[in-house]
């Protein structure tokens, strides 16, 4: 599904990722830990595409093909979906239009026909029941005025509503209290299949309770330092991370 | 055609109604003097009377000055550097729609607005002006069985001189400011619309502008008189051929609303914007005013500006009447090198006035938009109210927003809310929403519509849809 070799990537002319190997086969839930600072969000808008996220040196294949020549929103359509830590607002957008515009590009993409505004809504309203969303949420404006708990939770509608083939999860455990964390883990958790494949960043163990992973990396220094399974990130929480960020300086 | 395709062919069409229509046309000698405006008199047989209003006019914009308050930057005018009259020759008035030249009626079909009645657009009722003249009026009969009249301006002036003599001037007097003075002598023709009382008028009556002829201004007069208890929507739609020089626009528009009677003026300006360099462009300084003459009556301005290279009106009220209403909906969007200052003037004179103003104003590449309104409660008008929302959107880092409120109230009952927002569409907006697959372009239309939204609402149905693609359109090439 997913192949980093080398990848090394700046910021504003600073180098955060410094040579990243890491290789996700479809069916597969990784996990990236590390500290603040370590490069995990960096990673994860590289991917995605960022503007102003400049790759130096290193290659990634997704899906077979060259995913740093895609343009960001190609990338999306080839079904790679980041789950935001922070949900930006998008006040007079609402819901129903932007994410019925996501899912026509998506499904255009794809070679499907577009949903009209009815069906749209159909389906909009089934997903949304199912993951709990109240459905006057697709009324208001994309993130604006939501909690925390509610952007995390519309960011799950919009995956179950994309159906991309590979997720990344930027700490969508941050802001979120235990029951919320559950509901909207379990919901992400729902859309393992062998067809897809996840990375989970994290700082902590506990959303990994949830969403067992089949493999843990600890990212340090914009390194990845040390690989193991899911019982690396129950050691980590005990530890934690000052082995490693010695280690990287 | 699928959603995206649609806004590809719109965009890559930039300015799709810059073409020329190739045609014979009358034109009077260059230059501005008693001359030309005894000869647009005579061209269009006027009466004395009309023709002593032109004269007296000319003569008080000989001693007026180009008003300079506007935030707006352009080289000066060379008012004897232009043509007055240009009308598409023909031998006599078009007496039915066979009549006319056929490339006439091709320009507007190229345009969207075909004249047949079989082909028009359904519920709409058009008057086309072409430069200084009215070329044609659909669904005239239907309209006359109710007592509505809709017709050019010049026709009016000779099937029903008693009105126009009643009205014209009575909002904007021939003196008032120098485009609108310039205005008045100079005026060649326009809409002109009666609504009996109590007749509620059944269809959008439009009327669309058209400037074709090189170096030649537009100067049209519409006058729009809605008697006690009747309502009217009219819609305005303007566009001119891409040209290097700029050209000049200067209209008036007169509203008058009688006891209870309601006018929704409606305006989608798209006139030649310029170049990507700022080069050519329509000049538009209009002059629009309503007066609420009668008790509850009601006007209101929807306005969506994309086009001109500088833009100069204030769509205004005159609330006379005990609890008449006046409202300003309007959403200015300038992109490259254009210039907008617009807003409003809402006067209460009359007790329990209302006006309600929302304002949107987009800026793009190296753009400049200033909202200019001014709020003005007279000591008669107890319990007046009013409420203002101004919001501007910039996109990039090269372009300026400006907001001028003023607020002059003589009266202790009076509220007058004020509130005004400036934001910006961010980089992390564009990502998210390109992150869930929208194209750039996608993304800043579906921002900006939502940012409009307010205003687009209040625009007739059949033309909503093409304001929002307007939208996209006008802000092609502003990211990215």
């Amino acid at each position: 599904m997913l192949e980093i070799r080398n990848l090394h990537a700046c910021v504003d002319g600073r180098e955060i990722l410094k040579g990243i190997d890491l290789t996700i086969p479809a069916g597969e839930v990784h996990a990236v830990m590390g500290p603040n600072g370590s490069g995990k969000s960096t990673l994860s808008y590289v991917l995605a595409g960022r503007d102003g996220y400049k790759v130096t040196e290193g290659s990634v294949l997704y899906r077979g093909q060259d995913l740093l020549a895609m343009k960001t929103e190609e990338r999306a359509c080839l079904g790679l979906f980041l789950a935001f830590q922070n949900p930006v607002e998008i006040p007079g957008v609402t819901g129903v239009n932007f994410l019925k515009t996501a899912v026509n590009a998506v499904r255009r993409s794809r070679g499907q026909s577009e949903l009209d505004a009815m069906q749209f809504l159909k389906l909009a309203r089934r997903k949304a029941k199912e993951l709990g969303v109240g459905e006057e949420m697709l009324r208001r404006a994309v993130n604006t005025g939501f909690s925390g708990g509610e952007k995390k939770r519309y960011e799950a509608l919009q995956m179950a509503l994309l159906e991309p083939k590979f997720m990344i999860l930027d700490e969508t455990d941050s802001g979120l209290d235990i029951d919320a964390l559950r509901v909207v883990a379990e919901a992400v958790d729902s859309f393992r299949s062998p067809e897809r494949a996840m990375l989970v960043i994290t700082h902590y163990q506990r959303i990994l309770d949830y969403i067992v992973p089949d493999k843990v990396h600890v990212l340090a220094g914009g390194r990845i330092v040390q690989t193991g399974g899911k019982e690396l990130a129950v050691e980590l929480e005990s530890t934690g991370y000052a082995q490693f960020t010695e280690q990287a300086a | 055609m699928d959603g995206i395709e649609q806004v590809r062919s719109l965009t890559d069409q930039k300015y799709k109604y810059g073409f020329v229509t190739d045609i014979e046309a009358d034109v009077a000698p260059k230059g501005l003097n008693e001359d030309i405006i005894r000869l647009i008199s005579a061209k269009k047989g006027e009466p004395e009377w009309l023709l002593e209003w032109r004269l007296r006019a000319y003569k008080v914009w000989l001693e007026q000055t180009e008003p300079n308050w506007g935030k707006l930057h352009y080289p000066p005018i060379d008012y004897q550097d232009a043509y007055y009259y240009s009308a598409p020759k023909r031998k006599d008035g078009p007496k039915s729609l066979a009549d006319i030249d056929p490339k006439l009626l091709e320009t507007y079909e190229k345009l969207g607005v075909p004249l047949h009645e079989r082909a028009a657009l359904a519920g709409v009722a058009v008057d086309a002006v072409f430069d200084s003249v009215s070329v044609a009026t659909t669904y005239k009969g239907k309209l006359e069985e109710l007592g509505i009249i809709f017709t050019s301006f010049s026709e009016a002036v000779k099937t029903h001189p008693e009105l126009i003599r009643k009205y014209l001037g009575s909002v904007v007097p021939y003196s008032d400011n120098y485009f609108a003075t310039l205005n008045s002598a100079v005026f060649t023709d326009g809409s002109f619309v009666y609504v009996p009382p109590g007749v509620r008028c059944p269809m959008e009556l439009s009327t669309y502008f058209r400037m074709n002829a090189e170096k030649t201004g537009q100067f049209e007069r519409t006058l729009i008189v809605a008697d006690k208890g009747a309502y009217v929507s009219y819609l305005e739609g303007c566009t001119a051929p891409m040209r290097d020089e700029n050209q000049l626009h200067a209209a008036v528009v007169e509203l008058v609303a009688l006891d209870e009677a309601e006018i929704k003026y409606s305006t989608v300006q798209n006139w030649y914007p310029g170049d990507e360099q700022g080069r050519g462009g329509i000049y538009n300084f209009v002059t629009k005013r309503g007066a609420c003459r009668g008790r509850a009556s009601r006007i209101s301005w929807t306005q969506v500006e994309t086009g001109s290279a500088i833009t100069w009106k204030y769509p205004s009220c005159i609330l006379q009447g005990d609890d008449s209403v006046g409202e300003f909906y309007s959403v200015a969007i300038t992109n490259n090198f254009q210039q907008a200052d617009t807003g409003t003037k809402m006067i209460h004179i009359g007790r329990n006035t209302r006006s309600n103003i929302i304002s949107k104003g987009v800026s793009a590449g190296h753009a400049d938009n200033t909202y200019r309104g001014l709020v003005k409660v007279l000591p008669k008008a107890q319990g007046a109210r009013n409420r203002t929302q101004c919001d501007s959107l910039l996109i990039g880092n090269t372009c300026g927003a400006h907001t001028v409120p003023y607020i002059e109230s003589r009266n202790s009952s009076a509220r007058i809310e004020h509130e005004a927002t400036t934001s910006k569409i961010s980089e992390e907006q564009l990502f998210y929403a390109r992150q869930r697959g929208l194209s750039e372009e996608e993304a800043v239309t579906l921002i900006v519509n939502g940012f409009c939204r307010d205003v687009l609402q209040h625009l007739p149905m059949e033309f909503a849809v093409e304001a929002q693609k307007l939208v996209a359109l006008s802000l092609e090439g502003s990211v990215g």
